[in-house]
């Protein structure tokens, strides 16, 4: 798979602080590209190098095998954490000269738009002005005017932000077509359960440096910890509690069942296989529960930026 | 579409249909027709209200003289006393007690007096003292034996023509024109500078607010969407100005219709007066031709060239500095610091343009004046009618815009780091700092 965008040792600094420190990043194309990192890390000013807000001091852009450019705007499409719509204009004409500023004809804009207010159910706001609107729905217009253009590469910066569960999850829906319609996407968000959802890929910043990043899955692999969570079901709780305590490292399991069985995390050494470990507890009683714990993209988020720091 | 146009296009757009920019565009007039009609009006019924003034004449010199003239009338006594004369006017209705006592006509000048509850208005005593000194000045003439009219006859106005080397001549009148045409071409750039520098300030601070700001700025570049916004809110500008003149030219002649009208019932009524008006408006007439030969004889062209150039480069160069002032700050209560740097230039074109010029046109310090590029628009366009050296001109004109493209590049990187800077209180530190950073 080829990249849709490269980023090339990119710093970027503001006065004597640096936002950006030789970053570099490569964003498969078709890929959903989670963008994460604590609150001023210098996700934002990566996001506005690549819209061209901004200037990087050193490094290069490079989107589709070519230099970033002006041209490029046409292709990249960019909702902002930080978005509004002029509140004294009419909701249609708004969504028109922002999508003229993208390089649409009028024509075609006034087509793509009205194809879009009708799938999302907003067909007859066209001539109520942006004030008269809810967060939610302006929410709606503004991913609207995102996506309309259909560029190659689409930035959502905390795209969920201010929507109900409905309509998060219609525009999650959405994002997921956009992706299987051949769209590259890069995701910034703190909301760890949607880069659970939808990222294959992802990068971490932490202090203007690049920390971590890959596939999720690769990630996940890495950050493995050979631990399992273990339900067994035995007359004499304590003693095997004790047991397994001495023998191996263990923790506190907590999952519902609906048996009295003993709960347990069991962490093995690294290269010891779950193989042992099932035939130990088949020994001591039944086994009811043995599922191997997998970091989420929370654990993963949390322990990196620990460690960094 | 070129960027540009359609951000231009938008804030023109925006602006003109907006509520209150209709309401002011129509107002606007009405309120400033409406004022000056009921000035006049309040003026009429001012004049309108005669007085009396009890006069008591001891000398004997002035009989004749206080016949009732204009809004004044005059009831003269005789045979009282000054107390008594005193006691009758404090309380009657008259506003005051003119008394003229026996002495010489030497020691007249300083020895007549005025006795009134309340101090007389300083038109009316204006209008006495100019009435006794004319009689005093006849009766001296008789008293030397001189001939009063062989004195009218020598009296002579002169008016020296002015014309310089090549032959064009102008008149004093041509200088108050000359004067007129600076000072209201001065003033109409000052105050299109503060209206609508200031409409694209708020504009600048509302898509801060807004918070749109990011999405517009990922399509159009900084520079293309302050000048769009600079550029519409212009001609949204000179679209309301003409509608004033539009309007307030309407309204105008409407009104002069009216108080024609009423001139013409005065006169019915006051028959005696018929005759001075017609020599009045004979007068006026000759004015009016005077005017219009002399305003033919001004280098009409260069005038509208040069308003043309220095409006525009004038404005440019300010609105560019209220376009970076609303990009440093986050609400229009901030903008206040930052006010005085761009209100003070203007003021000083202003005064300058006023007191300088008028008292001498190629003076040092109207000259240096002139050059300044934030004085220049002002200064110069004042000083173009009394006829500028064309190097002059062309250097004022170079610098007003090589300046000018100076501050848009200034106000460009305030404009392209301030714009996205949210909550940060700006100070001129601060904006040292994002100059150079971008």
């Amino acid at each position: 798979m080829s990249n849709l965008l490269v980023a090339e040792n990119v710093t970027k600094k503001f006065g004597g602080f640096t936002a950006l420190n030789n970053v570099s990043l490569e964003i498969p194309e078709g890929s959903i590209f989670g963008l994460l990192g604590p609150n001023g890390a210098g996700k934002t000013t990566f996001i506005r190098i690549i819209n061209q807000i901004t200037y990087p001091d050193q490094g290069n852009v490079i989107l589709n095998g070519e230099t970033l450019q002006p041209k490029h705007i046409s292709q990249i499409g960019y909702l902002p954490e930080e978005r509004g719509l002029y509140k004294s204009m009419k909701v249609g004409e708004q969504a028109l000269y922002l999508a003229q500023l993208k390089g649409l004809s009028k024509v075609e804009a006034k087509k793509r738009l009205k194809y879009w207010f009708e799938r999302l159910e907003i067909g007859d706001w066209w001539n109520k002005k942006v004030q008269e609107l809810s967060k939610g729905m302006a929410q709606k217009i503004q991913f609207v005017v995102t996506v309309l253009h259909e560029p190659k590469l689409l930035i959502f910066d905390e795209p969920f932000s201010g929507f109900d569960p409905i309509n998060a999850n219609l525009i999650k829906d959405e994002i997921l077509l956009l992706k299987e319609k051949g769209a590259t996407v890069i995701f910034s968000t703190h909301r760890m359960e949607s880069v659970e959802e939808l990222c294959d890929h992802i990068a971490l910043i932490n202090k203007s440096n690049k920390i971590l990043d890959g596939k999720l899955i690769d990630i996940k692999r890495a950050f493995r910890t050979n631990t399992f969570e273990v339900g067994i079901e035995t007359p004499n709780k304590m003693m095997l509690r004790n047991e397994l305590s001495d023998r191996f490292v263990t923790s506190e399991a907590f999952f519902k069942t609906v048996g009295d069985e003993l709960k347990m995390k069991i962490q093995l050494e690294q290269g010891t296989s779950p193989t042992s470990l099932i035939n130990y507890l088949n020994g001591k009683g039944v086994i009811t529960h043995f599922v191997e714990e997998i970091p989420s993209a929370n654990d993963i988020f949390i322990q990196a930026v620990k460690n960094n720091n | 579409m070129n960027h540009l146009l359609l951000v231009i296009k938008r804030e023109y757009i925006n602006k003109v249909r907006n509520k209150s920019f209709i309401v002011m565009t129509f107002l606007s007039p009405l309120i400033f027709v409406g004022l000056a009609a009921l000035v006049a009006y309040l003026s009429q019924i001012n004049s309108d209200s005669t007085k009396t003034i009890a006069v008591l004449d001891e000398s004997g010199y002035f009989e004749e003289l206080f016949l009732s003239d204009g809004n004044l009338s005059y009831h003269v006594l005789e045979n009282t006393t000054l107390a008594d004369a005193q006691n009758l006017v404090k309380g009657g209705n008259t506003s005051g007690l003119l008394y003229i006592p026996s002495v010489s006509l030497k020691d007249l000048s300083n020895s007549i007096e005025f006795f009134s509850e309340e101090s007389p208005s300083f038109n009316m005593i204006e209008g006495l003292t100019d009435k006794i000194e004319k009689k005093i000045f006849n009766l001296n003439l008789q008293y030397n034996n001189v001939d009063a009219t062989k004195i009218e006859d020598s009296r002579v106005d002169v008016d020296i023509v002015l014309e310089n080397f090549s032959g064009e001549k102008t008149s004093k009148l041509g200088n108050v024109l000359k004067l007129v045409f600076g000072g209201v071409a001065g003033y109409l750039l000052m105050m299109f500078i503060i209206i609508y520098g200031n409409m694209i300030m708020r504009s600048v601070i509302e898509e801060k607010t807004n918070r749109i700001i990011e999405i517009i700025i990922s399509s159009v570049k900084p520079i293309q969407l302050m000048m769009g916004k600079i550029i519409g809110t212009s001609l949204a500008g000179i679209t309301q100005f003409l509608m004033w003149l539009i309007v307030g030219g309407v309204l105008l002649g409407l009104v002069s219709v009216i108080f024609n009208v009423d001139l013409v019932e005065a006169r019915m009524q006051q028959p005696q007066m018929l005759l001075e008006n017609a020599a009045q408006q004979e007068n006026i007439d000759v004015i009016a031709q005077s005017l219009i030969s002399e305003l033919f004889h001004l280098p009409l062209g260069t005038l509208i060239a040069s308003f043309v150039v220095y409006f525009i480069g004038g404005y440019l160069l300010y609105s560019s500095l209220y376009a970076a002032i609303g990009a440093a700050v986050d609400n229009e209560t901030d903008t206040q610091q930052f006010m005085l740097p761009i209100i003070m230039p203007l003021m000083l074109g202003i005064y300058v343009g006023f007191f300088t010029v008028m008292e001498d046109p190629h003076g040092t310090v109207s000259t240096i004046f002139s050059f300044i590029p934030f004085t220049s628009p002002i200064v110069m366009l004042m000083r173009i009618p009394f006829g500028v050296p064309i190097w002059q001109i062309i250097l004022s004109i170079l610098t007003l815009y090589l300046t000018f493209s100076l501050t848009v590049w200034f106000a460009a990187k305030i404009y392209r780091v301030g714009i996205l800077m949210y909550g940060k209180k700006a100070s001129y530190k601060e904006i040292f700092k994002w100059i150079k950073y971008s």
